[in-house]
């Protein structure tokens, strides 16, 4: 059994660590908080420079070529970093669903823009509040234009092009998948403000948009919740690399500040909250790896892990985040202290691609479709 | 990243499997499943050592007893992976090994560790075998997260015999036990950790006296040891006088309890159990939203044990050592389990009372009610587990320690 990553894949997670090291600290991540842009683009073109907006694209369409669990390395320290750039839309969702569904055309088209950080894909599936249904989606298309309305898009506002579901029809199974060209005419956009503003979220509004067919008619549902279950995984890596710096941070300041003439970090009240994360923290690692496996080999158990790794990475970056905002006590809960990034971050994370009960629910789904096989 | 065996792996789980194939203990575990329906009380001590001990001695005699001790110490010479891949090829067999999993699991690699090679080579070979079955005299009423602490004396004789008086308590399995490793204190007048001795010892040795203890699951597991006037030659001293504590160190480095092995969490019972019990309603538990989510949590965080077992198996393929991340198994494990069976009562309403025997999953569910409170106390507590996390993984500093400099006859007893 090899449950891990090689060597060679340990060296890719070394290199982007240190390029985000460099170019993402905490201070570039605040200048999006504060407004300065809606993403870091210089970040994106040093991500794009580096090879890695396309690192699970076939050289074919101007990606390295590489595989899903170089990909699993990458979200990881990008989740590390708390990077406020538009990734996992563009490369977990748009790139992931047009390289398993996309007619040639389409993957021609803008695959290679991808690589070269030249376009910033969406998914757009959320109609309102409530996690998704097939029958929830309202927007719909006829004689090739979309019409309708998409309420929370992930980097919607930043985005050139859209995956967006939506009805062929009016009958039953009709959900389809569309590309949407977001530069083009029918569309409005409003950017609508978020938990975290580091991710940028927008309203898209589709009037007679111009769409192109992704996959086939009436396959939406399922090309969605595939695509859903796909980045679960790559979005796990993200939360576990944010738990991890959460803890490490929370471990530091308990070893530097001092209280009643000790290190906080000798009272036991604090040492069990970080044992505790350190727990959540690796039980979650660990579900993420056997995701990653998964996902690499395309197994029949891909959902359940992907479920399965979506729980238990939602689960450890919340209690990460909120806690190390505990053991910083006032500071904790200040402007000035980069314990709310991580806050911020883990509670989007926590509901962008479906919350944290969606998921539960689908877990036991599986499990049970497991068992009765 | 894969999960296939390594070709001297996949030839070594192979005759693993060839040996098991011809020599499938399934009489003796269909006696251990009758005897004890999961842990009821109706299980019969003696019942359950005779049957273990019919299986672990065809192992030794196949070579397949304590894979990893050396040949001549009744061993294989095994490496660490080959045992976790005997583990998962021993399967549910492997419950037939419980009675010596502290004798072979912690006494004997330290016996390995500080015996000399004429008694290593008597004592060692017939623990692998399961003809003697060895317990651990550590804990006492005065000290058991703090066990140097304890207070049964070993005094040192004019013949260089020691002279053994004090009491020990929650010694598993001591009442069914041949041999011992019994930690004492030499010397009274040095700081705590500093004035203890370890020996081996024989359980039928004059001045032993072994008192079950009826536990609050109704069965008697654990027992008291009294020690008085016990007689015990130097020569079956471990480590240097003194150096107990050391000694002890080795001993409880060896709680290699779980690597591989599966751990009991209640996960499967309560799937079974949610997915067979109708609500009130009519509708199953496990369709009921609120179950739901609780079980998903369970069921990821049980998961999340099993792929990090995977990732130290990983690293024993490689010839690594594992990383401390295999510290938080029983951390997690065993509150669950609480957490499980209190939501299996809840589910059945004022009904969920009622005591229920048997092999059902609500009635294993019930049995790990009692189960898991020994699970959360014994082998370090929750608490003393998160303290071991903290330290020695966070590298957050160590307790305030007020007695550590002070004679241990100096240190206060009394809470209040
Ligand atoms: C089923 C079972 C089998 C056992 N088998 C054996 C055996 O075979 N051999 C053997 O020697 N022992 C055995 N034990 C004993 C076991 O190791 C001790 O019970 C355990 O270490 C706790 O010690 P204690 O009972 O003295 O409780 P205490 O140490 O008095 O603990 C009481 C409470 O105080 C807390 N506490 C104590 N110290 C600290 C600290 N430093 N920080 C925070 N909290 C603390 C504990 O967490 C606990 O909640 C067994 C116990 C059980 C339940």
């Amino acid at each position: 059994m090899n449950f891990d990553f090689s060597d060679e894949q340990k060296q890719l997670r070394d290199e982007a660590r240190r390029f985000l090291d460099e170019n993402c600290t905490t201070k570039e991540v605040r200048a999006i908080l504060e407004g300065k842009d809606v993403y870091d683009r210089k970040l994106w073109k040093g991500l794009a420079d580096l090879g890695l907006l396309g690192i699970a694209i076939p050289e074919e369409f101007g990606g390295a070529g590489a595989g899903r669990l170089e990909l699993c390395i990458v979200a990881e320290e990008i989740g590390r970093a708390l990077a406020p750039v538009p990734y996992s839309s563009t490369v977990y969702l748009a790139s992931e669903i047009l390289l398993r569904a996309g007619t040639d055309a389409q993957k021609k088209e803008w695959l290679p823009k991808i690589a070269k950080g030249e376009a910033i894909g969406a998914l757009a599936f959320v109609e309102g509040p409530g996690n998704p249904t097939p029958g929830g989606m309202k927007a719909s298309v006829s004689g090739g234009k979309l019409s309708g309305r998409k309420t929370l898009v992930a980097d919607g506002g930043v985005a050139d092009f859209a995956i967006v579901a939506a009805r062929a029809g009016s009958g039953e199974n009709t959900l389809s998948l569309y590309l949407v060209d977001l530069k083009g005419a029918g569309v409005t956009r409003a950017n609508v403000e978020t938990v975290d503003p580091t991710r940028n979220h927008a309203e898209i509004t589709f009037a007679n948009a111009p769409a192109a067919l992704v996959g086939n008619e009436g396959e939406g549902w399922t090309l969605l919740t595939q695509a859903l279950d796909r980045a679960a995984v790559l979005v796990a890596f993200e939360q576990i690399g944010g738990a991890d710096r959460a803890l490490y941070m929370a471990r530091d300041y308990a070893l530097d500040r001092m209280a009643f003439g000790r290190q906080i970090g000798s009272f036991q009240a604090i040492k069990h909250i970080l044992a505790d994360m350190y727990v959540s923290a690796t039980l979650a690692r660990s579900n993420a790896y056997y995701g990653a496996w998964a996902l690499s080999t395309d197994a029949g158990e891909l959902a359940e892990a992907a479920a399965n790794a979506r729980v238990s990475a939602t689960q450890a970056f919340q209690l990460c985040a909120k806690q190390n905002n505990q053991v910083h006590g006032g500071m904790g809960f200040t402007w000035e202290a980069d314990c709310h990034l991580f806050y911020r971050r883990s509670n989007l994370l926590a509901l962008t691609l479906g919350s944290l009960s969606w998921w539960e629910d689908a877990l036991i789904e599986r499990m049970r479709k497991r068992n009765a096989a | 990243m894969n999960f296939d065996d390594t070709p001297q792996e996949a030839e070594f789980r192979k005759l693993a499997r060839t040996w098991i194939e011809a020599n499938r203990p399934d009489d003796l575990l269909a006696v251990l499943e009758a005897l004890n329906p999961d842990g009821s009380k109706k299980a019969s001590t003696a019942d359950i050592v005779r049957v273990s001990k019919a299986w672990q001695k065809r192992k030794a005699d196949g070579g397949w007893a304590c894979l990893t001790w050396p040949k001549e110490y009744g061993g294989r010479a095994a490496t660490p992976i080959q045992r976790v891949i005997w583990d998962q090829e021993e399967g549910a067999y492997g419950q037939l090994s419980q009675p010596f999993a502290i004798g072979q699991g912690m006494c004997g690699p330290t016996v390995m560790a500080y015996a000399d090679e004429d008694t290593k080579r008597r004592l060692l070979p017939p623990l692998a075998s399961g003809e003697d079955v060895w317990c651990q005299l550590f804990s006492e009423p005065a000290g058991g997260s703090d066990v140097a602490g304890l207070r049964t004396r070993a005094e040192k004789q004019d013949n260089g015999d020691w002279l053994i008086n004090g009491q020990k308590i929650w010694t598993t399995g001591a009442h069914f036990c041949d041999y011992g490793i019994v930690i004492t204190r030499n010397d009274p007048t040095v700081p705590k950790h500093k004035g203890l001795t370890m020996f081996w010892l024989d359980m039928k040795s004059p001045g032993v006296e072994v008192r079950p203890i009826k536990q609050a699951s109704g069965h008697s597991g654990f027992n008291e040891v009294y020690f008085t006037n016990v007689r015990i030659p130097d020569s079956q001293r471990l480590g240097k006088v003194g150096d107990g504590w050391n000694v002890s160190i080795t001993t409880l480095m060896n709680e290699r309890f779980s690597i591989g092995a599966r751990v009991a969490t209640g996960v499967p019972e309560f799937f079974d159990f949610a997915s067979s019990y109708r609500m009130p309603d009519g509708t199953l538990a496990i369709e009921d939203a609120s179950v739901r989510a609780r079980l998903a949590t369970w069921a990821s965080r049980s998961n999340g044990l099993k792929y990090t077992a995977y990732r130290a198996i990983s690293a024993l393929s490689r010839g690594e050592r594992p990383g401390p991340e295999n510290s938080i198994g029983k951390l997690v494990s065993a509150p669950m389990m609480q957490d499980i069976a209190m939501a299996a009562l809840d589910l059945q309403g004022p009904e969920g009372a009622r005591t229920i025997d048997g092999a059902t999953p609500a009635a294993k569910l019930y049995q790990q009610l009692y189960h898991a409170i020994g699970m959360r106390i014994a082998g370090g507590t929750d608490e003393v587990m998160r303290n071991i996390i903290a330290e020695r993984v966070l590298g957050l500093p160590a307790d305030v320690r007020v007695d550590k400099d002070v004679p241990f006859n100096k240190i206060p007893t009394k809470g209040r």
